[in-house]
């Protein structure tokens, strides 16, 4: 036996000795898929909390007409904020955070394609972010005219020109969510690489987990879909400070234009900020209902499908800005063309639960919740999807309700669910089921309470992005309602805060494998190691744990 | 927590006028939200039904499969990996109720966008402002603000063709009773028409974000008899009539600044910024529908429009107690 020859003057230290700078050394400089994997979620977590807290405000100034809680200026504020940190910082960095740690461990590789890209992705997400916030102390420019951006998510031009946006804070805007961008673009290429190219022996693109496949449809659409709205930010750039006047309508520039430059970039953005959802109930529904996902192919088709028809639906957030009745009749029916692969995935999901064993634990329970309330979504887009309903609906709570049904009590109760099923796998320990449950109920019920009303306030006409409303137009108790739904919320993401703290020091040791799992990444120790597998697997189906426990039935005899 | 002002309002009763208080899109008043009313109601009817199947099957299946205490662990249920048919029956089904609703959706479309005027149609162009309505009406050169007045539709053949502009940012005109909303984009024109049956007065809000007072952009819709109709136009069309007693007040008007933003017809007042003060007593309200029009409320707002209306673009002018009171009776005066 070879003796190990170490180098004199760098002693092997163990993890469990590092000091503080060492520790926060190894963070910083780490190209490891899985701590910047952790990274990306821990960060969109704490983004979440910030612009959780946000709307929190919102709804309190909404809970009565008249209110003063905060002045117009202070709201307008919290509402882009909320909404960009939640789609920009919160959405992308749940994708980058959730592909990043799972897609190696899941097609048996020892990192990502491009470690460097990857870090270098992060960070540069996370100061993007950073800068946004700066707006705070910055925003003000040279006027001292502006603090944060107060022009809404989808910043609309001549609003976000010079002339209407003075001092910086739309130059934030621009800026912040560009840089973040980058980050998801970079994210995105190393993603599509490594399913491409890193897969273990044996795993052909058929084999290929379906969580995989989603993220890699996903990350297409990103490099698809995202490049406009940083030509549209830089347009937007050009326009304030060199007056280039592509949508500056005082020197002859087109609004309009800024509507389809971003919505070109909006509308794939929603799916792709929901596919993650979908890729990890692919996983979860499967392994806690004991049955391999109804429909395979179809699922992995409809993702497909959703992904290129999704890119020719964005003017239907323009059935108002007088668009001829043919462009308003082909995105009518291009919208509710999106339904139908979207409903094929929820018929697969159902049917893989049905005659299955469902383990109702806090993961599937997340799922469950979203099925029904993702199913609402569905509806609710299917009614702005017809045209002349969408002439009343649109720019109403409705929409509000809708979307936060589609992005809230769906894309974050997946995201729920796959924090929780993963947990184990990336610390090691597991929950506490009690705390979880508590979360899952509160946070249901708060989020339907919070969202279900907003949906009448909408159809009785009150329109979004309003501070303040007056009495009796029948608003109030939808209202009031609305806003006891956050305390139930607030408290259900306290009991989550503590348990993923908690337990990551005290919870019981998970093992391997506590699911009884099917996939690679149950196949690695918990945590798994910097190399993830001491010897790469070689798979022969899409479930090559499914045929190491089951010799006498495995998979591959039936793909 | 409820603001004075807007407790008056609710009071407010104009003589003769039914308000219709109500901005809810199920109780259409008008050709075009009654029939995206219609619309909507089938499209509900549909995704009702849709909800109730498909979410009863998805509780079913969570209640009938959970796993039960005494279920054996080690006993794996069979695995079923998919079905072509019940594929294409999920498919297909769909697909069947997304034809219905796009066809359906193509006509309503259609009937709105594309209907031709009647024999008798009112024309008005609204020029949307940051946070008020200019009101222009071509056919009798008259310019007011914030309070469309038409006629109704009595006859079965008058209908009102808004033409709809922008003077800064966009704006979307929404009256929910009368019509879906339409937006006022700098740069554009775009249309929108309402023929409300029955007299009345009919609320909305500005739809589209348009700045810090965007929820303070409220809107109007005066529907009178044609007779009424033709008088107050024909009122609106005289100059300002001078008040022999108001003369002092006018003076003092126009030596302050407000005439740097606001026009009186036939005065030295011409600003083009603000509203057109014309006949402003004929109005029922004032800052975009958020007050009522009288005497005491107009000297508030004068006095300092940052309270009602912070962030708005009208300075308090800081006028002193005898400068407020001339400005506000002059303002009274103009009938």
């Amino acid at each position: 036996m070879a003796t190990v020859d170490y180098p004199l003057d760098r002693p092997p230290v163990k993890d469990t000795e590092f000091s503080f700078s060492q520790a926060l050394y190894s963070w910083v400089a780490t190209v490891d898929h899985k701590r910047l994997g952790l990274m990306y979620i821990v960060s969109a977590l704490l983004f979440f909390v910030v612009a959780g807290i946000m709307a929190a405000v919102i709804r309190l100034q909404l809970m009565f007409p008249e209110n003063d809680l905060v002045g117009p200026a202070t709201y307008n504020r919290l509402f882009t904020m909320h909404g960009t940190t939640m789609v920009f910082l919160v959405g992308m960095p749940m994708v980058a955070g959730f592909s990043n740690y799972l897609v190696p461990l899941m097609i048996g590789a020892r990192d990502m394609a491009f470690p460097r890209l990857n870090a270098f992705g992060f960070w540069i997400f996370l100061f993007g972010g950073l800068l946004l916030y700066y707006s705070y102390i910055g925003g003000g420019g040279l006027q001292g005219a502006g603090s944060a951006p107060d022009v809404g998510w989808f910043a609309y031009a001549p609003l976000s020109e010079g002339a209407f946006s003075r001092g910086s804070a739309t130059d934030y805007w621009a800026l912040g969510v560009m840089v973040a961008g980058i980050g998801s673009i970079a994210s995105a290429i190393n993603v599509i690489a490594t399913a491409l190219c890193m897969r273990c022996p044996g795993m052909s693109l058929s084999r290929m987990p379906v969580f995989v496949w989603v993220m890699l449809i996903d990350s297409w659409l990103i490099v698809v879909a995202l490049p406009p709205l940083t030509a549209g930010q830089i347009m937007l750039m050009l326009d304030r400070h060199l007056h280039a006047n592509f949508f500056d309508t005082q020197a002859g520039g087109s609004a309009v234009l800024w509507q389809h430059i971003f919505w070109i970039f909006g509308h794939p953005e929603v799916y792709i900020l929901i596919f993650p959802a979908f890729a990890i109930l692919s996983e979860v529904i499967p392994v806690f209902s004991r049955k391999p996902l109804f429909g395979r192919p179809a699922m992995v088709g409809a993702v497909v499908a959703i992904g290129f028809i999704s890119l020719g639906v964005w003017a239907h957030h323009m059935f108002a800005v007088g668009m001829t009745s043919w462009s308003n009749s082909f995105f009518a029916a291009s919208t509710m063309f999106v339904g139908i692969p979207t409903g094929i995935k929820i018929f697969n999901w159902t049917a893989t639960m049905y005659g299955g064993k469902l383990r109702l634990d806090t993961p599937l329970l997340f799922c469950c919740g979203f099925l029904l309330q993702f199913l609402v979504a569905g509806l609710t887009g299917i009614m702005l999807g017809v045209a002349p309903f969408d002439w009343q609906l649109h720019d109403t709570y409705f929409v509000v309700a809708h979307f936060h049904f589609t992005l809230l009590l769906g894309l974050v109760f997946g995201l729920f669910a796959g924090i929780y099923y993963w947990y184990p796998k990336a610390f090691g320990r597991m929950y506490n089921e009690k705390l979880g449950k508590l979360h899952f109920w509160l946070f249901c019920i708060g989020a339907n309470l919070t969202f279900i009303p907003l949906h009448f306030a909408g159809m009785l006409g009150m329109p979004r992005r309003i501070y303040t409303y007056p009495a009796g137009r029948g608003w109030e108790g939808w209202n009031m309602v609305s806003t006891v739904g956050v305390f139930f919320q607030a408290a259900g993401i306290l009991f989550f805060l503590w348990t993923m703290v908690r337990s990551a020091f005290v919870g019981e040791p998970a093992g391997d494998d506590p699911w009884d799992g099917w996939t690679l990444e149950w196949a690695t120790s918990s945590p798994p190691p910097e190399y993830n597998f001491e010897k790469l697997p070689v798979v022969r189906s899409s479930r090559p744990l499914w045929d190491l426990k089951h010799p006498h039935d495995p998979d591959w005899k039936f793909e | 927590m409820l603001n004075p002002v807007i407790a008056l309002l609710l009071q407010v009763q104009v003589p003769g006028v039914a308000e219709h208080r109500v901005t809810d899109i199920f109780t259409p008043l008008a050709s075009p939200a009654a029939a995206e009313k219609n619309i909507a109601m089938l499209t509900i009817a549909i995704t009702t039904a849709i909800f109730v199947v498909v979410g009863g099957l998805i509780l079913f299946t969570i209640f009938r499969f959970r796993r039960r205490p005494g279920d054996d662990l080690h006993q794996e249920p069979p695995q079923v990996y998919g079905s072509n048919q019940i594929e294409a029956a999920w498919t297909i089904i769909p697909l069947l109720i997304v034809f219905i609703l796009i066809g359906v959706s193509a006509r309503v479309i259609a009937a709105v966008q594309n209907a031709s005027p009647p024999k008798s149609t009112l024309h008005v162009t609204v020029i949307g402002h940051q946070w008020w309505w200019e009101v222009y009406y071509p056919d009798y050169g008259v310019r007011t603000a914030n309070e469309i007045h038409i006629p109704a539709n009595i006859d079965g053949q008058t209908a009102t063709y808004l033409t709809l502009q922008s003077a800064d940012v966009i704006h979307s005109f929404w009256v929910p009773q009368l019509s879906g909303k339409m937006d006022l984009i700098p740069n554009r024109n775009n249309y929108l028409w309402i023929d409300p049956k029955d007299p009345g007065v009919y609320v909305g809000n500005c739809a589209e974000y348009c700045g810090t007072q965007h929820a303070k952009m409220l809107l109007r819709v005066i529907a009178q008899t044609p007779a009424d109709f033709n008088k107050w136009a024909a009122d609106q069309r005289k100059p300002q009539e001078e008040n022999a007693q108001a003369a002092g007040a006018k003076a003092a008007f126009e030596s302050l600044s407000c005439i740097s933003c606001h026009a009186v017809r036939g005065t030295s007042a011409a600003g083009r910024f603000g509203p057109d003060l014309t006949h402003l007593m004929t109005r029922q309200t004032l800052a975009a529908g958020i007050m009522v029009n009288n005497g005491r409320s107009l000297r508030d707002w004068v006095n300092d429009p940052q309270y009602p209306k912070p962030g708005c673009f009208m300075p308090s002018m800081k006028l002193t107690n005898q400068e407020l009171d001339q400005v506000v009776a002059y303002l009274q005066s103009l009938n």
